[in-house]
């Protein structure tokens, strides 16, 4: 049985070229064709027209496309997380330097980063410069939220003190160099490549701000799911144990080589090699600074589809006026991640899955995350 | 009551495909169609423009961008992508295949933007099947080459006639069941080595 499965170039795609390279699929007895995108815009909707069986998805897209929210109401699934973190904010070298004088540093807490950020906008705004520009991948991602939640809890209204714009990643660089945005928040390699390039600083991982966050998952349609659950199940237990090979440092240069050949990522191994490593640089010149849970591919449950994640996306979704607030909609949200197909077809292998299928996350600012909260409210 | 024409916004950056496009619309009817290239000021444009439809080719990674711009600005009515109705899948599903993904301002009817969707599918269908004809043309135009190059060496080396040398090249490929432009490739590729 062959599923084609579409990605995008990043760095979260590890565990489904390990699946289809290292022999993971082949001993599910599944085949995979994995095609290589441009657009998330061209994922969805290559996912539901049916050209791909699943994909390398935005965790928010699959619960946009089951709400209908910016484009057709169309049941879409997250079975399995494609692990956790991976994604980090690079601003350009000026910027940097002007958030240094005020009070920012290599290596500091991402509140102090944001106190920074915040007094040189203030500043700006006394000056009447024009507002700082920050670029991300897509409306329904955990970058625009993640970006959001941190210029929010530091005082910089997102919507009105900076211009926030949709760039696709292979461009963020040049525009950044460029002068066009002064900054972005985009998943690896692209944070690496553009320091690597001179052209920006990182100020800190997205994990400072929301530890252990959540990014990609499998995504595919409902219906597709209740279709093939054989298939389905094969190919999440492909992908956990691919998982658990990507997290192995042994396979870290083996797998840096594999993502870096142009038909998956396409950048250079030894800047994949200090992603798998969870090691950035994070200013030119700099030496590699370890960060605890940088990218997790596979432990700390990280491919558990947890259901409160869904909900924290829609929360955000309301919280930036993406849709307005409704109860039904909740359910639906938290619908969209499937952990029971998540256990049904981890079951037979000696898998440590967790019992509940909510867990409540705390952010950098000390503000809890129940998703308790957010059901409350549905009927 | 008479419905003013459609105002149609073509985003390409593949120059003929976009002319092939548009040379449709007007055909068909449709004068009000823009081909915007350039990704810069396309908020601009589409704000200034204010269409009814937008085509965008997929292979294009800024329709990202347009989506964007959909969902923040409130400047551009919020077209929907791909679908004339919400329970029409076909449509996408034919779109997809030829290539282009289109956005249409909600609360058109049917029945007129599904006029101009099937255009822009067979356009781009046009266009895909030209573009197939020119890169099967340009292949044999290079196996051709190869073909006289690899026949050159064996006139040079076995001292025959051109007919001869052609001769035996076919019936090489005919018994190690080959195509001749991949004799002919062995052939050149061992004569470089053996220089």
């Amino acid at each position: 049985m062959k599923l084609i499965l579409g990605f995008i170039p990043l760095l979260d795609c590890a565990s489904l070229v390990a699946a289809a390279e290292r022999g993971f699929a082949a001993q599910e007895g599944i085949e995979l064709a994995l095609v290589r995108e441009t657009s998330w815009a061209n994922i969805r909707d290559r996912v539901i027209v049916g050209h791909f069986d699943a994909a390398h998805m935005l965790g928010p897209m699959t619960v946009a496309s089951t709400l209908g929210i910016g484009h057709i109401k169309i049941p879409l699934i997250a079975p399995f997380a494609l692990g956790l973190g991976g994604n980090a904010i690079t601003v350009s070298l000026r910027l940097w330097d002007q958030m240094a004088r005020a009070g920012a540093a290599q290596g500091s807490h991402v509140r102090v980063q944001g106190e920074a950020l915040q007094r040189v906008i203030e500043a700006r705004h006394h000056s009447h410069l024009e507002p700082l520009t920050f670029g991300m991948v897509y409306p329904f991602s955990c970058h625009n939220y993640e970006l959001r939640y941190w210029l929010a809890a530091s005082g910089i209204d997102p919507s009105r003190d900076v211009r926030l714009v949709v760039i696709p990643p292979p461009f963020l660089v040049d525009a950044l160099r460029a002068g066009q945005i002064d900054g972005f928040c985009v998943g690896e390699p692209w944070n690496s490549v553009a320091v690597h390039a001179g052209a920006g600083a990182i100020v800190a991982p997205t994990t400072a701000i929301w530890p252990l966050s959540p990014e990609k998952v499998l995504g595919c349609r409902l219906e597709w799911a209740e279709r093939h659950p054989r298939q389905l199940a094969a190919l999440l237990r492909a992908l956990y144990r691919a998982s658990m090979w990507c997290e192995q440092p042994e396979n870290h240069e083996d797998l840096a080589k594999l993502l870096s050949q142009p038909r998956y990522v396409g950048a250079p191994a030894e800047l994949l090699r200090k992603d798998l490593d969870s090691c950035l640089v994070l200013k030119p010149g700099a030496p590699a600074t370890r960060i605890a849970d940088f990218y997790v591919p596979a432990g700390r449950s990280a491919t558990f589809p947890w259901v409160s994640h869904a909900l924290w996306f829609y929360s955000q979704m309301v919280r930036w006026r993406q849709v307005e607030f409704s109860p039904e909609h909740v359910a639906a949200a938290g619908a969209t991640y499937r952990p029971d197909l998540y256990r049904a077809a981890l079951s037979s292998l000696e898998a440590d899955i967790p019992v509940a299928d909510t867990k409540s996350d705390r952010f950098f600012d000390g503000t809890a995350f129940d998703a308790s909260d957010l059901t409350a409210a549905a009927p | 009551m008479t419905e003013l024409p459609l105002r149609i916004l073509l985003i390409d950056q593949n120059v003929t495909r976009a002319s092939i496009l548009e040379e449709g619309l007007r055909e068909a009817g449709y004068p009000n169609v823009t081909v915007v290239r350039d990704m810069a000021n396309l908020l601009r444009r589409i704000v200034d423009e204010d269409p009814d439809v937008i085509f965008m080719d997929l292979e294009n990674p800024n329709r990202d961008v347009l989506e964007q711009m959909f969902q923040v600005s409130r400047c551009v009515r919020r077209p929907i992508a791909m679908f004339v109705d919400r329970s029409d899948t076909e449509t996408i599903q034919q779109a997809v295949e030829a290539g282009v993904s289109a956005y249409i301002v909600d609360g058109l009817r049917k029945e007129r933007v599904k006029a101009i969707l099937d255009m822009a599918v067979s356009r781009f269908n046009a266009f895909n099947q030209l573009y197939d004809e020119l890169e099967r043309a340009k292949q044999e135009l290079e196996e051709r080459k190869l073909i006289e190059r690899a026949k050159g060496i064996v006139m040079k080396e076995r001292g025959l006639t051109e007919e001869a040398a052609y001769g035996l090249l076919r019936k090489a490929a005919m018994n190690e069941n080959r195509r001749l432009a991949e004799v002919a490739q062995s052939v050149v590729t061992a004569a470089r080595l053996l220089k």
